[in-house]
């Protein structure tokens, strides 16, 4: 499996600001219904400026607060390297091009979305996103190893957000809060 | 539209950033009343359109905010859309990313680092459900998001491949 196979080897750096700029876009443009498995696939397995476990946690931080969780994601790694140059040529990387391509369909052809194809092509592109969404929580999942307390929130946080649709507004502050506070009970041990 | 307003649509959406937990779609509602409802800088199917069209090219789905300003006010209002969706939650997410590497050691800092990470899978999972949810009802569909979980992460397949079949059998099914 190519994320065991990762963890196993020496993690390398962005050579440049305009490799993060190249990996970011990269990713970008392959993200039809969601870049985020693909920022995992770019970041962690191709490039390995991460691995899974740093990975993860970076999100976690992307996760909790406000703005686009794939933009804040872009932003911490570009800074985590080059700074501020680095954060902005990540961003500048993941919104460019597809900035592009929106802003081109619009102009060109307004009522391109509301086709019934462009429709049905979505909901099985949606499908797959899901999939791919699913095996990146997969392949993501073994960092908690045996933390039994770590696979009841992770069922937890699935439940109430996924099937019960109760808002993240109160979720992530209730179940992450006492996710913390355990884990902090945990470490001064 | 006026400078005054555009002021007004920038100041607004730059409160939205702060608000957008778990992603600028969590505050379409509200920008829906805002900008539909209480100001009509552009129409109901032109805010559904831009939601749609976002969906349909790649990259991050903010990308619908920028659509929304391009249709009340072109240029300038995709610029103070965008900008004003992502500017104050940028410069928070450099600024908390900064502020925990400094304080790496810190058992609080530890904490939530270690223990957010299994509610974001917890939410990655939900994430996958809500967006397999409409297709469950289409056998099809629910195969195509089982076959493309079991391949990514069992073989080394591009998954760009998996979401052009996926594009070309809901295509399909939907005939």
């Amino acid at each position: 499996m190519a994320s065991t196979e990762s963890a196993q080897q020496p993690l390398a750096r962005p050579n440049s600001a305009a490799g993060l700029f190249l990996a970011f876009n990269r990713l970008a443009l392959r993200g039809f219904g969601g870049v985020l498995p693909w920022a995992q696939r770019v970041v962690v397995e191709e490039e390995r400026w991460l691995d899974n476990r740093e990975f993860v946690e970076q999100l976690a931080l992307a996760q909790v607060l406000p703005g686009p969780n794939v933009v804040n994601l872009a932003l911490m790694i570009g800074d985590r390297f080059f700074g501020l140059r680095g954060a902005f040529a990540a961003l500048a990387g993941l919104m460019a091009a597809p900035l592009a391509i929106v802003l081109t369909l619009a102009l060109l052809y307004a009522g391109f979305a509301t086709r019934p194809e462009v429709g049905a092509a979505l909901r099985g592109m949606g499908a797959v996103s899901a999939g791919l969404i699913v095996a990146m929580a997969v392949k993501l999942a073994p960092t908690q190893r045996r933390n039994v307390a770590g696979w009841a929130f992770i069922g937890a946080s699935f439940v109430a957000v996924g099937v019960l649709r109760w808002p993240l507004l109160w979720v992530m502050p209730v179940l992450g809060g006492a996710s913390v506070l355990l884990t902090a009970r945990g470490l001064r041990k | 539209m006026s400078a005054v307003e555009l002021l007004q649509l920038f100041g607004h959406f730059m409160l939205l950033s702060m608000l957008s937990i778990g992603g600028a779609i969590t505050v379409a509602p509200e920008m829906h009343r805002y900008v539909v409802d209480e100001h009509a800088w552009i129409t109901d199917a032109q805010f559904t359109a831009s939601i749609s069209l976002a969906q349909a090219s790649p990259g991050p789905n903010v990308l619908f905010v920028t659509l929304i300003g391009w249709n009340a006010a072109g240029w300038v209002g995709a610029l103070a859309a965008t900008v004003g969706i992502m500017l104050p939650s940028s410069l928070l997410a450099i600024g908390a990313a900064r502020w925990t590497r400094h304080r790496h050691q810190r058992i609080g800092v530890q904490a939530f680092r270690k223990g957010m990470v299994p509610i974001t899978i917890g939410l990655l999972l939900a994430t996958g459900w809500i967006l397999a949810e409409p297709g469950l009802g289409q056998p099809v569909l629910i195969g195509c998001t089982l076959a493309s979980a079991v391949l990514v992460t069992k073989t080394r397949i591009n998954p760009l491949w998996l979401i052009l079949a996926g594009g070309a059998l809901g295509v399909l099914v939907a005939r």
